[in-house]
């Protein structure tokens, strides 16, 4: 019989063979996308793409989520999982295994694209011989995952700040990537999405799921509206350019606020860039899943939500609650709070009941039709990570802070489209000298909450660690209280440090 | 049985001596007799020889010689392999009958080894055989329990306590921390795969135990070293009973019969001690959801259970050509309910030898069906945390009569499932059919008998089906229709080894060489295709119709190995072996590894300066060095192969209106290679009083370096975050002592004590590519209760699998003060920092203990066995010791006892409170017999026995069983207190 040792997969394919057929660049390319989605290779769960912890509740999108509204007035959560409760308190170490989860996933979509466009590059196209139409769409496969990874590395910006720093040029392997830093990175990230901008699809012309020249400006947008926070020098007349570009591209409102969040969401001209769900085919215990399910508990009857069962998890403080003056939603329809059989008050964060759920995302379609899950398990709503709503208050907030090349007066009427449309007409409809910057931050958490955009709002508004701005058990007391600054940056998590000693902890940190 | 062992090498041994030949020319006197065993049956095949000469004759079928001698002088030397010699002086008789006793001892004499065997004096490293005789009795459903508590340094802890489940075998605590740590298990010559088998409690148990005659442990890497890169974690070669030559055929009948209860049960409120503690503590919400029942649902799924055991063999020669063959029947039910194995076993051997004995062949055939009742194990954790007011049944026809936590009709799917409903409605069933079989041809060169030829060709086979069917109307069932899972499996393993031995007695220099040489290949497939879910009721897909790609495996390995045992004046014993081992998990430039010991042996014993110490009748030092590899991380195949998979039709990603099937770029370790553990082993075997107190000591310390652990990579490094790669160091040094006593021995009364101990200590010493003294570890052992939950950790300076925890702060009355710990770095703050290092699960110091006393017709044997200072995270006090179980909305969980003690409102899932000392000491087993002798006109023997295991168990942990390998007990299938009663039937 054959005694050689020289075998290899029946299944898998060889890298050196993958990119010989360009059928196998799309599906290469869809998991790129998939890395936001799904956890693994098999789903719900199952061959993990990253390892260590709960498959469910390490997906990128969950822990996304968690770290932009676990940490603010947004929301709380009921379960005693490892150390969670530290996001809420604000006590959270280098050793947080959710905070380690998400900066795992961002590295692992950063290798992931590097690996694509190492793959990709004109050269080795040429010479595995794809030409003419196969070409191009490869070029565009490859700006979108350039586009992914900055966005990646944006969120790795945004949330830890100085970061080992990966791209095509290194290979796959062991070795210390060198760390860089917030204004290098800041750069980095603005000069890929300026290159690729050009790379991508035209706005609004891509297929359903894929990211377009609308995905890289609103990312622009968002890099630049931070931009004070991340390098000390404020690019706000960029911010409104970008925006500018967007808004001109076609976008719309979607007329119903609601509809926004539904199981046939793919259908709104608001979203710009989605991460798509499906009930059956991309399925995982995180994303969408763990966003329709956790908020649903207490008197709260799963069928209404288009599931089989609430993971009584999620509410939100009194702070969000207080924005609005009627909170039954009959005035203001973004007020969708469940208060039957909750309080307003929170004494336990482990009680569901204490603190007020918020009804969003939901597994029916606008039509009240159930997804196409049988079971009631995994929703087929797609997640709006960046919708024109967004963009829109960008505008006006960039324009209050004294970018150029916008007006106020444009300004004014972005943010009177989001009233009416929430308010059924113009009875909510605010004035030029009621178009402040304390009003922006407000009407963003009206609009986006539980959107994963509030942390990164607190802190652009100055409000996330001090004491100046608290809510329930900010710092792990009950009336909240103020936190050390450097917190405004999550740790480096000690599992890195470990692999990678060339790295510096963020300041405050301890290792 | 005992002259039923030893392998091919022993029935060769034995035929070497048997051949000589009566004197062709007949003169002087003629002496005829009858040799008997100890049944008074004649018995064929022995040897009869006057001492100091040549001049010898074997019996006939009927056990009859007949020998000339020059005069009826001297003395008769009877021999017979698994008996006594016997001598007895002529003294001018004519005629003799002897009776032969068998003597268990001699089988120790031969040692089974890899690839060989050896004279237990000539061996030098650290082997140990356990034979059928010193076997665990009673209800042994799975070969490993054979020695249970039997061997310094072996450690068997089963898995649980269903019927069939199989058990954690470590060998000096193993070597590796991500790769396996099981050990190599070779079957008559056939390593044998080691995975799971689809559909079957455990691959093991498809051995069946009273086919096997005996197992030879080798522990240190001088004995290992010629299995090479699979002997890290030590090798167990087990040899099943065969025929021989020229015995009459014997048919062996037993039947078993268990009855199988419950020992105890997890302590947790009844139904009026949990309606005080809601009424007492809950708000009206909560006391509205309390009940009127008392239900204790322990007692709901758990049963008495029923095993019988029938096992019949026949064994004999026909025409010299020796055989065995064997069927077995075993039919167990687990206590709890549902739960059954079933397992029919056919074994045959043949070891047939032609030309002039200079060929033997020894085929072996093992066969087994397994049909196994998975219950659902889910109802053993759901049984202990259900609320004790509610009722089994609701009185109403829905959900199939069983009560379940519902909210305006629909079942709440965060609570648990009444635990009834989970056994009886759910109903997973699996068959697995197993073959494995070898041939293995033994030539003795015609020109140069000194030299062997052994080719042994194997395979091990097994294809295996199930499904699990799902009741419409059990509640969790989201789909409402009966749903059917279905699995199926088939393996693989497919073995070719040759090798030439050379032996050769060097007289005038007193000398002896044993030299060995050879190669193997060993193929290893497994495949299992992939199915729709479906409902059962119109086969249709449910959910997301799979792709049908089969998960497919595959690895190879290749080895060419040699062994030389120089001996010289019978004293000095020098060992030397070598493997050169390739396998097709790593590249190709790290593909081979080499694999030496080196070992030395001094019979002191021997040595003129003690031949006066009449006490002393043995004394022998062994000390030895080797390194052995490791390569087998389970699933992962191809760990240094850049390469593609793809997402099945579950994880796929939209484009438009078209969802991909994604593909993902592999994490890989183009370096990857073998991990390696160097062994220092120095043992001392002794015997005094006439070998009346024999033993062994032996001190070892394993080093095990380019551990194949998961480790994390540096961020954007790789194409995953944790990679199996070639980092780390691992200690582990330890202490064995082995003694057996024969207190008393005379013809109406014999006690015989055996007594082991070791003392074992391992730690972490290395676990980065990088130097950094800050690494905090790798956290491992997940718990119940929470998400991603874990209490354990790997790291450096201290055991694998060490607890981490916060150190608790108690009160002045001693009771834990509820989230109050200590500040360990300092810091002012108590934060996640604070949790420290405490304790770990393996224990420092295990003991085995067993005695067999034979008086009269009467035997009666026990053992018992001990671990201490292993540590135990009591899950069940941690999960359920809080009044957080009845704060979920719109459900109420059962508490355990412990609340009452700590008070505790919120779970403190990390507190050390909750780490207990589970050392133990456990009476296994207590079995008595009693010998009938032979009945029915002397035709019949028949033996009758009883017994019962799992006894009584001393310790003073808190929960169900503080024998738990993982260190972490949450809902272990409770280990049955078995009654069994036998009968064995001999013609």
């Amino acid at each position: 019989c054959d005694q050689s040792l020289d075998i290899t997969p029946k299944y898998d394919v060889v890298s050196s063979k993958v990119y010989q057929d360009f059928n196998n660049y799309k599906p290469i390319l869809a998991k790129l996308y998939a890395g936001y989605a799904v956890t693994g290779q098999q789903g719900p769960t199952g061959r993990p793409d990253i390892l260590g912890g709960d498959e469910g509740a390490s997906n990128y999108l969950r822990q996304y989520w968690q770290a932009q509204e676990l940490t603010t007035d947004e929301a709380v959560i009921a379960w005693n999982d490892g150390n969670l409760r530290d996001l809420h308190e604000m006590d959270w170490t280098s050793s947080n295994e959710f905070l380690r989860a998400l900066y795992d996933r961002i590295f692992y979509q950063v290798a992931l694209t590097n690996e694509f466009i190492r793959e990709t590059t004109d050269a080795k196209l040429s010479e595995r011989g794809i030409s003419g139409a196969n070409l191009e769409t490869a070029k565009k496969f490859r700006a979108e995952a350039r586009f992914l990874r900055a966005l990646s590395y944006w969120h790795a910006l945004d949330l830890y700040g100085n970061v080992p720093f990966v791209t095509e040029a290194d290979k796959v392997g062991f070795f210390l990537p060198k760390q860089t830093n917030r204004a290098d990175l800041f750069k980095y990230i603005e000069s890929e999405l300026l290159a690729v901008q050009e790379e991508l699809v035209a706005a609004r012309q891509n297929e359903y799921g894929r990211a377009d020249q609308a995905a890289a400006w609103t990312l622009l947008t968002k890099l630049y509206l931070n931009a004070e926070v991340y390098t000390g020098q404020a690019k706000y007349t960029e911010a409104i350019a970008y925006a500018q570009k967007v808004i001109d591209a076609g976008f719309t409102l979607e007329q119903e606020y609601d509809h926004l969040f539904l199981a046939d969401n793919h259908t709104s001209n608001e979203i710009i860039f989605p991460i798509t769900f499906d009930g059956l085919r991309t399925t995982t215990w995180g994303g969408m899943t763990y966003l329709v399910h956790a908020p649903v508990g207490g008197n709260m009857v799963p069928a209404d939500y288009g599931i089989n069962g609430g993971w009584a998890g999620l509410r939100t403080t009194k702070n969000i609650v207080n924005l609005f003056p009627d909170i039954t939603g009959n005035t203001d329809e973004r007020a969708n709070f469940f208060t039957d059989g909750q309080t307003l008050e929170i004494k336990d964060v482990f009680t569901f009941k204490e603190g007020y759920a918020i009804e969003k995302f939901k597994n029916i379609t606008s039509a009240g039709v159930k997804g196409s899950d049988q079971t009631g398990d995994h929703p087929d709503t797609d997640y709006p990570m960046f919708r024109l709503a967004d963009v829109y208050l960008m505008y006006a907030e960039a324009v209050l802070r004294g970018g150029s090349g916008g007006s106020m007066g444009q300004a004014l009427g972005y943010v009177n489209g989001l009233r009416e449309r929430a308010f059924n007409g113009t009875s909510g409809n605010i004035t030029q000298s009621q178009l402040t910057l304390p009003f922006i931050l407000e009407e963003r958490a009206r609009e986006l909450k539980w959107e994963a955009h509030r942390r990164t709002d607190l802190i652009r508004f100055g409000k996330f660690t001090n004491d100046s701005y608290v809510w329930p058990w900010k710092g792990g007391v009950e009336d909240g209280r103020g936190v050390e600054s450097f917190r405004i940056l999550f740790p480096i998590p000690d599992t890195d440090l470990t692999a990678n000693p060339t790295l510096e902890q963020n300041t405050g940190y301890t290792r | 049985n005992a002259a039923n062992a030893g392998g091919t090498d022993a029935v060769a041994a034995y035929k070497a001596e048997s051949s000589y030949t009566a004197p062709g020319k007949q003169q002087g006197v003629t002496l005829k007799g009858k040799v008997v065993n100890e049944n008074g049956e004649g018995l064929p095949g022995v040897t009869v020889v006057l001492k100091g000469t040549t001049k010898g004759t074997s019996t006939d079928i009927n056990g009859n010689f007949s020998l000339t001698v020059p005069e009826s002088q001297g003395t008769l030397i009877l021999s017979f392999i698994g008996y006594t010699t016997q001598e007895v002086a002529i003294g001018g008789q004519t005629t003799f009958n002897v009776s032969l006793q068998p003597d268990t001892k001699t089988l120790d004499e031969i040692v089974v080894v890899g690839y060989g065997t050896q004279k237990k004096s000539d061996v030098t490293g650290s082997v140990e055989t356990v034979s059928s005789d010193d076997f665990v009795k009673g209800q042994v459903t799975t070969p490993e329990q054979l020695i249970q508590g039997k061997v310094a340094g072996v450690q068997i802890t089963s898995n649980s306590g269903a019927p069939g489940s199989g058990s954690t075998i470590r060998i000096r605590g193993g070597s590796s921390l991500n790769a396996t740590n099981d050990p190599l298990i070779v079957i008559d010559g056939v390593p044998v795969e080691n995975g799971a088998i689809s559909g079957s409690a455990n691959a093991l148990s498809m051995i069946n135990p009273n086919d096997i005659a005996s197992f030879n442990i080798l522990k240190d890497a001088s004995a290992t070293a010629i299995y090479g890169s699979r002997a890290s974690n030590g090798v167990i070669i087990i040899t099943t009973k065969k025929g021989t030559a020229g015995q009459k055929m014997s048919v062996n009948f037993s039947t078993q019969h268990s009855l199988s209860t419950v020992p105890n049960t997890v302590d947790v409120l009844n139904g009026d001690e949990y309606r005080a503690l809601v009424n007492k503590y809950g708000n009206a919400e909560q006391k509205a959801l309390l009940g009127g029942y008392n239900t204790d649902w322990q007692d709901q799924i758990y049963r008495n259970a029923y095993t019988a055991d029938n096992n019949l063999s026949v064994s004999g020669a026909v025409n010299s050509i020796p055989y065995r063959v064997s069927v077995g029947y075993l039919n167990q039910d687990g206590i709890l309910k549902t739960s059954n194995f079933e397992r029919t076993t056919l074994g045959v051997s043949l070891n047939p030898s032609f030309l002039d004995d200079h060929l033997t062949a020894n085929v072996n055939f093992k066969g087994a069906r397994t049909n196994s009742v998975f219950a659902n194990e889910g109802a053993i954790g759901a049984a202990i945390i259900y609320d004790p007011t509610r009722p089994v049944y609701s009185g109403s026809t829905r959900n199939g009569g069983f009560f379940q936590w519902e909210k305006d009709g629909v079942f709440n799917t965060l609570a648990p499932t009444n635990p009834l409903s989970l056994l009886n409605q759910r109903h997973d069933k699996g068959e697995a059919n197993r073959w494995l079989g070898n041939v293995q041809l033994d030539y003795k060169f015609h020109f140069l008998p000194e030299l062997r030829a052994n080719l042994n060709i194997g395979t091990d086979r097994s294809d295996s089906e199930g499904n699990v069917l799902t009741d419409a109307n059990h509640s969790p069932n989201q789909w409402k229709v009966e749903t059917i899972s279905e699995y199926a499996q088939e393996k693989e393993n497919n073995l070719a080894d040759f090798y030439l031995n050379y032996q050769k007695e060097y007289t005038s220099i007193k000398s002896r060489v044993d030299a060995t040489a050879g190669y193997s290949f060993q193929e290893f497939i497994s495949e299992s295709p992939d199915f729709a879910f479906r409902n059962n009721e119109t086969g249709a897909p449910l959910g997301q119709e799979p792709d049908y790609i089969p998960s497919h495996s595959q690895y190879r390995l290749k080895s060419y190995f040699g062994r030389l045992n120089y001996t010289f004046m019978d004293r000095y014993i020098l060992t030397g072996t070598v493997r050169y081992d390739g396998s097709t998990r790593f590249s190709e430039d790290n593909r081979w590894g080499v694999f030496p010991a080196l070992a030395f042996a001094w019979r002191l014993g021997e040595e003129a300066f003690l031949q006066n110490v009449n006490v002393l009748s043995d004394l022998k030092l062994r000390v030895g060095y080797g390194i052995t590899g490791q390569q087998d991380i389970g699933l992962s195949y191809f760990p240094y192969l850049a390469r593609y998979s793809r997402a099945d039709n579950s994880a796929q990603y939209q484009f438009g209106d078209t969802f991909f099937p994604t593909f993902r770029a592999e994490g890989y370790d183009e370096n990857i290679k073998w991990e390696e553990t160097a062994t220092f082993n120095a043992g001392l075997d002794f015997g005094f009083a006439n070998n009346r107190l024999t033993g062994s000591v032996d001190y070892f310390f394993k080093d095990t370096k380019d551990l194949l652990a998961q480790i994390t990579v540096a961020a954007g490094t790789n194409l995953t975050n944790r990679l199996f790669t070639n980092v780390g160091n691992m200690e582990t040094k330890g202490l064995e002592v082995a003694l057996n006593f024969e207190a008393i021995s005379n013809t109406k009364l014999t006690w015989n004590i055996g007594v082991n101990g070791t003392l074992i200590d391992q730690k972490i010493t290395n676990l980065s590519k990088v130097d950094n003294p800050d690494f905090a570890g790798y956290d491992v052992g997940g718990i119940t209760g929470g998400t991603g939950n874990n209490i354990q950790k790997f790291a450096v300076g201290y055991a694998p699998y060490t607890f981490f925890v916060y150190k608790q702060v108690y009160d002045e009355k001693g009771n834990p003060v509820e989230g109050l710990y200590a500040d360990t770095n300092g810091d002012g703050t108590i934060s996640p920092d604070d949790r420290y290092l405490f304790k770990k699960p393996a224990a420092d110091f295990t003991l085995g203990f067993n005695t067999q006393v034979n008086y009269g017709n009467w035997d009666l044997s026990m053992v018992l066995r001990g671990n201490f200072n292993n540590y135990v995270y009591n899950n069940v006090y941690s999960n359920l010791g809080a009044r957080q179980s009845f704060s979920f909305a719109n459900y109420l969980n059962n508490v355990s006892d412990n609340v009452l003690e700590t008070g505790f409102g919120t779970n403190q899932y990390f507190s050390d409170y909750y780490i207990e000392n589970a050392s133990f000491l456990r009476m296994d087993n207590i079995s008595l017999g009693y010998n009938f002798g032979n009945i029915i006109g002397d035709k019949v023997g028949l033996r009758a026995t009883a017994n019962v295991q799992n006894v009584f168990t001393i310790t003073n942990y808190n929960g169900l069983d503080p024998e738990l390998g993982t260190g972490i007990d949450y809902s272990l299938y409770p280990r049955p207190r078995v009654f069994s009663l036998g009968l064995n039937v001999n013609l």
